[in-house]
């Protein structure tokens, strides 16, 4: 028997909707960025979690300078790389909130370096959300300390030359050496179930802050198709076969419970 | 016990990526031949009978746009 649609789209048959920490907004996102995506997972944990009132988040420069507009939580907005600094602040001042940073490759792991490391070799209790998406987005698809081998950007329109431009830059191998980072983990978000297992991992990373082992760091691999000239579905295919060979997915430290 | 679903686009503010439709495990989903305000061929479902309210599609929209029902029959 097959059953009307209208007898199935009723309030008690409802299975998922959009969570309310995530505002009305339409996103300013490209379609099919992978910045939504991982803005709705943080929300639904924040919603799950009931911590709204409880969080602050540091927005980036790059795509996501205005991802507090699509978030109803606490926010700030940092200068270009400098979100771990004031994230750094915020935590000592409000040590009883959960404090994140949200950040994208160019801003994290090129003019941001020194203050993610320092972040880290200081053991800051935060989490850090790094969106690796392999170039510029914001500023035109430029290359990035993270693009790829070979890579074609705006910058180097024949592709990465590790000859000249050098090689990719693995911050999350990097910090995991420090012992002032608990939790290290690479995830993705093109497929649900990647994208279930992300959310986990944020999860974890929010409730280790209880814990007070130090910074909890989750890479996840992205894509920015606008600028990789790629239709969304191809975009995330060619981050499986291409990114993740040099960004591999899973766990790379974990002193969390 | 089978399970079968529905959902609901909201269409004005979906923006066409396709992946959702790439993600129904069911082939339920299509981009629309008709667009929506903003000129995106926006996701409906084109093979209702076959939804199961799996929820993969809603979890992997980057703008949440799609609410899910579900019932066992
Ligand atoms: C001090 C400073 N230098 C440079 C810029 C220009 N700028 C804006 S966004 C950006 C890079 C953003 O790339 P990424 O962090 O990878 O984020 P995405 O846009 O890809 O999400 C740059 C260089 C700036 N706004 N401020
Ligand atoms: S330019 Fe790239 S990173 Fe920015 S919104 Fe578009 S797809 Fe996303
Ligand atoms: S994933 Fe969302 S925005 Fe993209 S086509 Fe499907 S419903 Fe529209």
């Amino acid at each position: 028997m097959i059953m009307d649609i209208k007898d199935i789209i009723k309030p008690e048959n409802l299975v998922y909707q959009k969570t309310s920490v995530l505002t009305d907004n339409a996103m300013h996102y490209c379609p099919g960025c992978s910045h939504g995506t991982v803005h709705k997972l943080i929300a639904e944990i924040i919603d799950e979690m009931g911590i709204q009132d409880k969080v602050i988040g540091v927005s980036p420069v790059g795509c996501a300078v205005l991802a507090y507009n699509y978030l109803e939580i606490d926010w700030q907005q940092a200068a270009h790389g400098r979100a771990p600094a004031l994230a750094t602040a915020t935590k000592r001042l409000y040590p009883n909130k959960y404090v994140f940073t949200y950040q994208g490759d160019g801003d994290l792991a090129s003019i941001g370096t020194a203050e993610i490391i320092h972040a880290c070799s200081r053991g800051e209790n935060i989490t850090v959300i790094f969106i690796n998406n392999g170039i510029y987005g914001m500023t035109g698809g430029q290359m990035a300390p993270t693009t790829l081998p070979g890579m074609k950007t705006s910058t180097s329109p024949y592709g990465r030359d590790t000859s000249t431009m050098g090689f990719p830059l693995k911050i999350a191998d990097m910090i995991a050496m420090l012992p002032g980072v608990c939790y290290v983990t690479r995830q993705s978000v093109q497929t649900p179930v990647a994208a279930r297992k992300a959310k986990r991992a944020i999860a974890k990373a929010f409730r280790g802050q209880e814990q007070c082992k130090g910074l909890s760091f989750i890479e996840i691999v992205s894509t920015c198709n606008s600028g990789w000239k790629m239709t969304p579905v191809d975009a995330n295919k060619w981050m499986e076969e291409h990114m993740f060979p040099e960004y591999p997915l899973g766990d790379i430290k974990d002193y969390l419970q | 016990m089978a399970m079968k679903g529905a959902i609901v686009v909201d269409i004005e503010k979906c923006k066409g990526c396709g992946v959702c439709v790439a993600n129904c495990p069911t082939e339920t989903l299509a981009l629309h031949k008709e667009v929506n305000g903003k000129g995106y061929n926006y996701s409906y479902m084109a093979n209702p009978d076959t939804c199961t309210g799996c929820t993969n599609c809603a979890v992997v929209c980057p703008d949440t746009v799609i609410t899910v029902y579900r019932v066992r029959v």
